[in-house]
């Protein structure tokens, strides 16, 4: 008996001293932070935070890879505590939330049956679901089941419904979805996503150049809730007002609804639920996620600019916005004239972004007054340069430069400066200080040359040609444009390419000569190439001449002195070259977008570009690097959400946008186009099948 | 070495230390979910019980036995394979991290796992020399691995079967693991 007990205390001492000398010999050193935060955890290894366990969250604190918040259940007070141990400000971190984008569910087709199959993991294992889309969600609540809080719902449609008052952003129901479709993410995630391949997208998302949730928007018309819409719009578009009123909308060829019917008349929504935001009085609030002390500079303060600093913003960096006019807008400004776009309307749009804490300089031009050098000096660690295409193409012909010729951004910038210091009503005036004539001819089939012409109509201009080498259906100019421009009495000179100005003694225009032309084999546009008739030469007896054949990046800034800047390459049409896929110029801290990048565009282009712009500053003062989105669209299609029929739709009148009658339009430069009545709006919103990359909503069948 | 290669096959198939002995259910209820769990719980398995196995043996042969204390072999045998599972974890945390992030999670798990005891035990009991003593303690580990992976592969299919509820889950798990044992009964006709 003694012996036994000698035993086995002698084992115990032997591994008891054995193991206390092996945790000397084998110590690993750890941070003394890691048991601290530990402690202050729950301790219930519950695993809602995504780590397995709490050491391994509190390790990744340390690490600072998971935030001070990131326990869930020791909830406020226990990240208010960690953050005390680490040094650091519980609000650094966002929040994250559960989000799905597939709002397909039950409406879309099946392509097999499952019988009796009870978790969307089994389903996914064959063939990958039943759905006929392969992104779709598949409804069988595996993420609903994984939710430890109560977040998640299936929703009657057949997808899951987030709760965001329970909702903690573990990422469970993430790792339960066979398919990636609930995803957790911040809203600087949500708001720098761009489009992708196996996203659930409706058609006219993938062609919208800054990839507004479209159907999204247009439901919360549907469901009268305006500010929703606003809000939806404003995670893609800041500038919805100007959007509303002079975006192409490219989206609108892309309607599935289009395909059996007229398109939905997506853009005068977009305005109905911006200008209502407007007409209410009170702004929809504007959320932006906590500070990040890091301060990026915006050169130009047209949409690009203002699209980059309003992401950035939103994101948490400090922004500057420089820029070489005396107000901010650029473009829609200067360019834009104001019967499309008025300066009221701008200037409330321009300060809701500027309000969110956005500083602003006027009045600098990039170049003469502040440098690359002064910027870096500054403190700003990137730079985004959004200098838009200000220098206009000259005409290069004989007398091109006699008195009464202007060129086009030029005539209307000049024309807006005007108008914006208020002299609208008297517009004689304005003729009159600009020495314009009686009789004038705008050069170009463009945008800007209708806006040359309209506005010239509405100085008091009594006759306005629009001389073009093509024909009208060549004319890169929007149709609405043309159609309003010959309602006002514009007339058209087509296949006519200008070849000498006349003037009198005095210098001064009198006629444009121009030759008559015929239409060629077609050329690298696919347009066809005008060819000049000999010996065609014809006098258009006209007083002043507008010349808007196009336009290019001004890049004087390129003469600063400091030596960096001249590392910045530019492409052979002056514009800056980057890459196209990151907009980071050959300078890493450079980011470029808009016109300035892509020259001539429209402004949802430059929009767009400005948010790519702003992801990529993202990546490159988070990580250092800059990566493309995988598997990005860039307005391409989704080949298998292409249409060539559509069935279950049934004609219904597309809405007509009300205009101001022709004969008070001419008098003055008040807005030409009006806003959808609410009725109509919420007609037209009805029209919308809320599509989804296959599937959508079909008419309902009569009774 | 037929005989070795006969011992082999019976610890491995026949006398399976999970599916005919029963042995070490918790962890192959609780680890058999996923396959990477799963495989990863094996490895450590084999690891610990041929390192269990060596030491106890030892341990038996030249303390147990000369003292004439082997009614104490259950009592001591938990104690060391015990100390012996914490120490061979500050070993690999400070040698071979790699090693341990691998196992790291699973080695605590199977520190009083009763498989790992059984297979001490039943090398005592069947009076094994040293040699075939490693080779029954990495048999019965492969063994208990290979039917933990086998299970789990059933388990992560199981999902595509319509259970009825009260049958999900664990249970469905044990019903299965009992016919997985009843097939491994024709392996008895082998040797």
């Amino acid at each position: 008996m003694t012996e036994a007990i000698l035993f086995m205390l002698g084992i115990g001492g032997v591994c008891g001293i054995l193991l206390s000398f092996a945790s000397k010999i084998f110590y690993v050193y750890e941070d003394p932070r890691v048991a601290m935060v530990e402690s202050n955890m729950a301790g219930a290894n519950c695993g809602g935070c995504g780590y397995a366990g709490c050491s391994a969250a509190a390790q990744a604190v340390v690490k600072g890879d998971a935030p001070p918040s990131v326990c869930i259940v020791s909830g406020a007070e226990g990240a208010a505590k960690v953050a005390a141990l680490m040094g650091m400000d519980p609000g650094t971190a966002e929040t994250r939330q559960a989000y799905s984008m597939c709002d397909g569910g039950v409406r879309a087709s099946n392509k097999y049956h499952y019988l009796g199959v009870i978790s969307c993991k089994a389903m996914s294992v064959v063939f990958g679901g039943q759905r006929d889309c392969h992104v779709g969600c598949l409804g069988l609540g595996d993420c609903v089941n994984a939710c430890n809080f109560g977040a998640l719902t299936m929703g009657k449609q057949g997808f899951p419904v987030v709760d965001e008052n329970q909702c903690v952003g573990c990422g469970a129901c993430n790792k339960a979805c066979p398919k990636d479709i609930i995803e957790v993410k911040s809203m600087s995630d949500k708001l720098l996503k761009f489009n992708q391949i196996n996203d659930p997208l409706a058609p006219c998302s993938q062609t919208c150049p800054a990839e507004i949730d479209i159907p999204q928007y247009i439901s919360h018309i549907k469901n009268g809730d305006y500010s929703a819409a606003v809000q939806t719009i404003r995670m893609r578009n800041p500038l919805l007002l100007s959007c509303g009123r002079v975006c192409p909308h490219p989206c609108e060829n892309d309607c599935r609804r289009g395909i059996a019917d007229e398109p939905v008349s997506i853009n005068q929504l977009k305005r109905f639920a911006a200008d209502y935001e407007m007409n209410s009085g009170s702004r929809v609030p504007i959320k932006c996620a906590p500070e990040i002390d890091k301060k990026v500079a915006i050169i130009g303060g047209g949409p690009a600019g203002l699209s980059c600093a309003y992401f950035l913003r939103r994101v948490g960096y400090q922004v500057t916005i420089f820029e070489a006019m005396p107000k901010l807008g650029g473009m829609l400004r200067y360019g834009i004239p104001e019967y499309r776009l008025p300066k009221k309307v701008l200037d409330w749009e321009i300060e809701g972004i500027t309000k969110l804490g956005i500083e602003t300089h006027t009045n600098v031009r990039f170049g003469s007054d502040f440098g690359l050098g002064s910027l870096v000096a500054a403190g700003y660690e990137a730079v985004f340069l959004g200098v838009g295409a200000w220098k206009d193409h000259a005409l290069g012909i004989p007398g091109d430069d006699l008195k009464g010729c202007f060129n086009g951004i030029k005539f209307l910038s000049t024309v807006s400066a005007y108008v914006s210091s208020g002299i609208s009503e008297k517009d004689v005036l304005i003729r009159n200080r600009m020495n314009l004539g009686k009789r004038a001819a705008v050069v170009g089939g463009g945008n800007t040359a209708v806006d040359c012409a309209r506005t010239m109509l509405r100085l008091g201009l009594e006759k306005v040609y629009m001389v073009y080498r093509r024909t009208r259906k060549e004319m890169p100019a929007n149709e609405v444009e043309i159609v309003a421009s010959e309602h006002e009495g514009i007339e058209f000179v087509f296949l006519a390419a200008p070849s000498r100005v006349v003037g009198n003694e005095s210098g001064e225009v009198t006629h444009l000569e121009y030759l008559k032309m015929e239409l060629g084999e077609p050329d690298a546009s696919g347009r066809r190439r005008p060819v000049p008739v000999k010996g065609s030469e014809t006098l258009l007896e006209v007083d002043t001449i507008v010349t808007a054949i196009g336009q290019a990046p001004d890049a004087s800034f390129k003469e600063e002195t400091s030596r960096r800047i001249s590392e910045l390459t530019l492409t052979r049409w002056s514009t800056i070259d980057n890459n196209p896929a990151t907009l980071q110029s050959s300078i890493p801290y450079i980011f470029t977008a808009g016109d300035s990048a892509t020259g001539p565009a429209l402004v949802v282009d430059a929009i767009g570009g400005g948010r790519r712009a702003a992801r990529s500053i993202d990546l490159f003062l988070k990580e250092g690097k800059v990566e493309p989105v995988k598997d990005s669209l860039q307005k391409k299609r989704i080949p298998e959400s292409v249409f060539k029929t559509i069935s279950g739709v049934q004609p219904i009148k597309r809405a007509v946008m009300p205009e101001l009658p022709v004969n008070i339009r001419l008098d003055s430069f008040v807005e030409v186009d009006l806003v959808l009545p609410e009725d109509q709006a919420l007609v037209e919103a009805n029209r919308c099948l809320s599509c989804c990359r296959i599937c959508y909503n079909p008419d309902k069948k009569p009774a | 070495m037929g005989d070795y290669i006969v011992l082999a096959i019976s610890c491995i198939l026949i006398n399976n230390i999970l599916l005919a002995q029963f042995l070490g259910n918790c962890p192959f209820l609780g680890t058999s979910k996923k396959m990477e769990t799963a495989t990863g719980m094996g490895m450590a398995v084999v690891f610990v019980i041929v390192l269990a196995g060596i030491i106890t043996w030892i341990t038996e042969r030249y303390l147990l036995k000369p003292l004439d204390i082997e009614f104490l072999r259950t009592l001591s045998f938990i104690l060391i394979v015990a100390s012996l599972v914490q120490f061979v974890e500050m070993f690999l945390k400070k040698s071979i991290p790699a090693l341990y992030t691998g196992l790291g999670i699973f080695l605590p798990l199977i520190t009083t796992n009763c498989a790992v005891l059984g297979v001490c035990l039943i090398n005592i009991k069947e009076e094994y020399t040293f040699f075939e003593m490693l080779v029954s303690s990495f048999s019965y580990s492969v063994g208990y691995g290979f039917a933990l992976v086998l299970f789990a592969g059933i388990r992560e299919r199981i999902i595509l079967a319509r259970v009825p509820k009260s049958l999900q889950d664990t249970s469905i798990g044990l019903v299965t693991a009992g016919m997985i044992a009843i097939c491994f009964f024709a392996f008895k006709g082998m040797v």
